[in-house]
């Protein structure tokens, strides 16, 4: 087989499943009317399948200081950190992730990807093991081959089979790294912290949270799982995302040991790669600002989240095992998906179809994520929808 | 050492079985993509299985190298023994 002839393989494998003419991983998106409602094919749809939980990229503050930035400092860096030098912003942002969480220190990355790629890359080497939950992220899989270290996979948050394979390891427990999501990305989730972090102690490894999609959704402030169990403490490094909550782009790690400043000098994604424009940076720090305050837009979250959920599980839609902003329909077969995925966007719902390998154990998913800025009337309105396609997604 | 083979070679044969077609014939020589259709997902999967059959962890990264029954059987074994 040729070089290109795997990429006809993909495009043939893409043709027998996808119907024609449908980009359904791709979707032209045209006029955004506001933070839940855009153009698609011509017509006003609501926007179901973004990670805008708390509804901040329009928020007057965060646009206010983009522009500011935007006009003070230019449109981009044109170049990394170690090349370019850092911006006041970077250093500032990093200040306030730190306070934040109030840790020593913090890195600021250019995407959530190269967050745990750049920090996973660096903390695990040859000869290191890397234990990671069976649902991670692709980014977590792909800092883990980075590394070069080896990489064991535990259950889906199964903590009795996390602690077999740390057992199995013997004293190479203590050159393991594990790493574990606040929120799944695939069901909705939460990682069994507690757990976890005494396993963790007990037999020595080091602990990487990846709060992405739990900053600003979980805790009283918005940190994310480590607040909402008080345990901030027993994790060692916590990863995550400026294009969820925050509603930029970006990525940052925190950590009280004091070495992660030297994954400066020797990560390769944070070295070669040009760092965050100053309006994403801006913004950014304006929307952590308001996520820190953001009390109110937490309950409206929750509050949205609870009730589509309710709403699926009262219809019959196999879901993840709890509520969650992060709300996803478990299909048998990736044309049962599709229907309902094409179904819900004819109808005005724009949703993520998520097909094998990306989804878990060879189902597939239509995922939905909720935002604060949702209405009742909105999440009602995709009730009605997915009770009307209920038929085509069981069928 | 050719017992412990026969061992994890039958012990493997019953778990591809469930996920291979009825009819397939499942040798040492079998390929496990091009003959029975295991894909990526479905191999991560089946080693988790083997993992607790032998109480052994078999990193990913060394199944970038297999692509027959015999080299898994022959990678079980050498993870097996290492453990020992």
């Amino acid at each position: 087989m040729s070089l290109l002839d795997k990429l006809d393989a993909v495009a043939a494998a893409r043709k027998a499943l996808l119907p024609e003419g449908m980009d359904v991983f791709g979707i032209p998106v045209g006029q955004i009317h506001s933070t839940t409602e855009a153009e698609i094919g011509g017509r006003r749809i609501l926007f179901l399948g973004t990670n805008n939980y708390l509804g901040l990229t329009f928020a007057p503050e965060c646009l206010k200081a983009a522009h500011e930035a935007l006009d003070a400092e230019g449109t981009g860096t044109t170049g990394s950190r170690m090349a370019s030098g850092s911006y006041g912003g970077h250093r500032a942002l990093e200040r306030e992730f730190a306070e934040f969480y109030g840790v020593l220190s913090c890195i600021v990355f250019t995407t959530g990807y190269q967050a745990n790629l750049a920090t996973i890359s660096c903390l695990a080497g040859a000869g290191d093991v890397i234990l990671i939950d069976a649902d991670s992220h692709a980014s977590i899989y792909d800092g883990c081959r980075l590394s070069g270290a080896e990489i064991i996979r535990f259950r889906h948050n199964d903590m009795a089979d996390l602690d077999k394979r740390l057992r199995r390891l013997g004293e190479r427990s203590r050159s393991t790294l594990i790493v574990a999501e606040g929120i799944y990305s695939m069901l909705g989730d939460r990682a069994a912290l507690a757990d976890m972090v005494r396993l963790k102690d007990a037999y020595g490894s080091v602990l990487l949270l990846d709060e992405a999609h739990s900053l600003g959704v979980l805790g009283a402030t918005g940190q994310g799982l480590v607040e909402e169990t008080g345990l901030i403490e027993g994790v060692d490094f916590i990863t995550g995302t400026f294009s969820k909550s925050l509603g930029g782009i970006g990525g940052y790690c925190i950590s009280n040991h004091p070495q992660l400043d030297q994954l400066r000098y020797v990560s390769r994604p944070y070295i070669f790669t040009a760092s965050p424009s100053p309006a994403t940076i801006a913004s950014t720090r304006a929307a952590l600002r308001l996520l820190r305050d953001g009390t109110t837009l937490r309950e409206q979250l929750w509050s949205n989240a609870h009730r589509l959920y309710s709403r699926l599980h009262e219809l019959g839609y196999r879901l993840g095992p709890e509520p969650s902003p992060i709300v996803a329909a478990i299909l048998d077969t990736p044309q049962q998906a599709l229907a309902l995925w094409s179904g819900l966007l004819q109808h005005g719902i724009y949703v993520n179809l998520m097909l094998p390998p990306a989804a878990p154990d060879g189902k597939s998913l239509v995922r939905c994520s909720v935002s604060a800025a949702h209405t009742r009337d909105q999440m009602d309105f995709a009730g009605r929808v997915f009770a009307e396609l209920r038929a085509t997604a069981m069928s | 050492m050719a017992s412990d083979y026969e061992d994890v070679l039958q012990k493997l044969c019953h778990h591809l079985r469930q996920l291979s077609p009825s009819d397939a014939d499942i040798t040492p020589r079998t390929d496990l993509i091009e003959q029975l259709a295991i894909d990526s997902v479905k191999l991560l999967n089946l080693v988790m299985e083997i993992e607790d059959e032998f109480d052994i962890s078999v990193p990913i990264n060394a199944l970038a190298d297999v692509q027959t029954v015999d080299e898994l059987t022959n990678l079980i074994l050498r993870i097996r023994s290492e453990a020992r």
